[in-house]
């Protein structure tokens, strides 16, 4: 689960890591009214909105005025702003924190992450703040100090010092940076946070270290110990179909082909939309409806495909275990018979009890394209596409 | 003898009483895995489906002499029920729950490095369908008649496209020495790479299939490792050829993050390091056909 920047600040400087004077804003009127509490001569106003790059989509702002506090945020609120980890469709801003700025001698780049690989947490720093992560790692590897933490002690003073010494934190700075460095890696922690990236951490002209922003992500798996975290979510960021899915306990995730997917389990899923790319199609999502294929389930799975205006075919792959083939099939009838598809639909089922599967498939009279393998059932779906659509 | 699980291997069940603990307990049992008892704390001494009900894995692994666990217990648990039997001594275990905390998966790896290699547990999962020696053994929670014996050593991640895997070869007549899932989670128990040494050194075993997915390098460190120290030929497939960057696809650890996450590029180091790449997933079983009639 991911958080807003603002939201991330707030945990932060709980655990010490210093910030500049900022408060949240739904309005202009707010947002002058928070220019004014924090007082001084320059503002940065900024989107919140759950993804990266948000400078370059025109997202931040630097105001010297209230006036263009006002604009900034007339302009920002509600407006759609596209970054490249939004996709096309972009995210809205509803949310606008305004701070005030600092005056920025240098900027590092900070970043704590969960390695999978060592299996532990990882501190990924450079001197070369400011940019993003991945363009640093093409630009200025040689820049990027990576230390890893111990997991049966923790992270140690000593690995901090290491880091500050490493970014050429002035002297007496260093203290400030190992607080920082250690506050991030306790909230991590304690939070069970799978990220935290504060990019840029600047050093100010007047010898201060402030995070100027700060990301953090969330491990969905463990918010049923940290409710203060769980209610932090913005559902207005999210998508909406994924939402959905994930709710009802299954995993979707939309993409640009036209082919609908509905699949029990992710890694045939993914094999499913693979055998379609090798057909010549491509799917319009990974949908994983888990086990249980149930009627229910299966209707509701139907609704989540077709809401997506661009899917012109649905290719249903169920593999039955402990399930069998035609208690499955009778749950793809009742969901056809409940939702209204008015594009084809290929079936393909394996398993226990196959026959009978195909059987009550068949029985029901329904215009359902029957596929044995694999294969058969990815060509007969890319064929019925381009079929109806004359592609 | 296929690899971790025979006939004689005693199972307990961790989770037993529950919901879904008693359902695969129960389907492990008809398939005749030697399920000798299981573990609900507050429920020791009594008996369910017909075998005793420890309160601690200790207490089970003394009475029962029980050499391997599987934990279906649920995720806030489970992590100390998995350290609850390694502390316990069982050999292997497999843990089934989906949906384990990855700092608690971080603190598990940690803690079973304080066994020797002689004494570790072996653990596999979480997130996974278990493992299975037809017609021996059967730990985990797939259908255990899809699976033909014999003398194909299967490793994977994801339950259901190993099925697809082994009901195609069950078509075509071919049979499987052992099948061990090793899960969908960025941080699992064991790797592709733990349980190629252990096929390679299985008598009963004479090819490999490494069935992954996009995350993580587990499947590029095994082919790596598999060029250097295997003699029996390895067949692979990674899914999620058209999966895009940056999202998660149903598994926790089916992301791809950094460079050389992608299937494009853990399929090209797996032509590079001489495993024979089965071309899309409907050719799982006539590609394995084909190595195995090179070999004869």
């Amino acid at each position: 689960m991911d958080i807003h920047e603002y939201q991330s600040k707030e945990i932060l400087a709980d655990y010490g890591v210093s910030i500049s004077k900022g408060g949240l804003a739904y309005s202009p009127e707010q947002a002058v009214y928070r220019a004014t509490e924090i007082g001084g001569e320059c503002w940065i106003v900024k989107a919140q909105i759950h993804s990266c790059g948000r400078g370059k989509a025109g997202g931040i702002k630097i105001c010297k005025t209230e006036m263009e506090v006002s604009t900034a945020a007339e302009e920002l609120l509600g407006k759609e702003l596209v970054t490249h980890q939004t996709g096309s469709q972009g995210k809205i801003c509803h949310r606008l924190y305004v701070e005030a700025a600092c005056d920025i001698e240098r900027e590092i780049y900070l970043a704590f992450v969960l390695d999978r690989d060592n299996e532990t947490i990882t501190i990924i720093a450079s001197i070369e703040g400011g940019v993003e992560f991945e363009e640093l790692a093409v630009s200025k590897p040689e820049s990027i100090i990576k230390i890893a933490v111990e997991p049966a002690v923790g992270m140690q003073t000593f690995q901090a010092r290491e880091i500050a010494f490493a970014l050429a934190v002035d002297k007496t700075q260093v203290n400030q940076a190992v607080t920082t460095i250690l506050g991030c890696y306790r909230a991590m922690r304690d939070l069970d946070a799978t990220m935290v990236e504060i990019n840029p951490l600047v050093v100010t002209k007047e010898g201060n270290i402030i995070a100027v922003d700060a990301k953090m992500s969330f491990d969905d798996n463990a918010l049923f110990r940290h409710h203060k975290i769980a209610e932090l979510r913005d559902k207005s960021q999210e998508n909406t179909c994924e939402m959905y899915a994930g709710d009802l306990g299954m995993s979707y995730v939309g993409l640009d082909g036209n082919i609908g997917c509905i699949v029990n389990g992710a890694g045939l899923a993914m094999a499913t939309m693979d055998m379609i790319m090798y057909a010549g199609g491509e799917s319009a999502n990974f949908l994983d409806i888990g086990s249980g294929a149930s009627p229910e389930r299966t209707t509701k799975a139907f609704n989540l495909v077709l809401s997506d205006e661009k899917v012109e075919c649905i290719l249903v792959n169920i593999f039955a275990g402990i399930n069998r083939c035609d208690w499955i099939a009778e749950g793809i009838v009742k969901a056809i018979q409940k939702t209204a598809i008015k594009v084809p639909l290929v079936v393909r089922l394996s398993g226990t009890n196959v026959e009978e599967g195909r059987r009550v498939l068949i029985d029901s009279g329904l215009p359902i394209i029957m596929a044995n393998t694999l294969k058969e059932a990815a060509d007969k779906s890319v064929a019925v596409w381009k079929q109806s659509t004359c592609k | 003898m296929a690899i971790h699980l025979n006939e004689k291997t005693k199972v307990l069940v961790q989770g037993f009483t529950g919901q879904v603990g008693s359902f695969h307990a129960g389907n492990m049992i008809k398939y005749g895995t030697n399920v000798v008892g299981g573990v609900t704390p507050g429920k020791g001494s009594t008996k369910h489906l017909d075998k005793p009900v420890f309160n601690t894995m200790k207490e089970a692994v003394e009475v029962t002499d029980a050499d391997a666990s599987i934990v279906f217990v649920p995720p806030p648990f489970a992590a100390d029920s998995i350290m609850e039997a390694a502390d316990a001594g069982v050999r292997y275990c497999v843990a089934i729950t989906d949906g384990i905390p990855l700092q608690d998966m971080i603190r598990v790896k940690r803690y079973m490095r304080r066994y020797k290699a002689d004494s570790k547990m072996l653990l596999t999962g979480p997130d996974c369908a278990g493992s299975i020696s037809p017609g021996k053994c059967m730990m985990g929670i797939m259908p255990g008649h899809i699976y033909l014996s014999g003398n194909v050593g299967i490793i994977g991640r994801s339950g259901t496209l190993v099925y697809e895997v082994v009901s195609q070869m069950k078509d075509m007549r071919i049979g499987v020495s052992s099948s061990i899932g090793i899960g969908g989670d960025p941080i699992n128990g064991s790797s592709f790479q733990d349980h190629l040494s252990a096929f390679e050194e299985d008598s009963e075993t004479d090819v490999v299939v490494i069935i992954g997915e996009i995350g993580g390098s587990q499947e590029v460190d095994a082919v790596m490792w598999a060029r250097d120290n295997m003699s029996k030929p390895v067949i692979g497939y990674v899914a999620g050829l058209t999966a895009p960057k940056g999202r998660r696809m149903g598994h926790a650890g089916a992301v791809i993050s950094t460079v050389g996450d992608s299937a494009v590029e853990k399929l090209e180091i797996f032509q590079e390091c001489g495993v024979t790449v089965v071309p899309n997933p409907s050719l799982f079983a006539s590609t394995i056909k084909e190595v195995l009639a090179k070999l004869s």
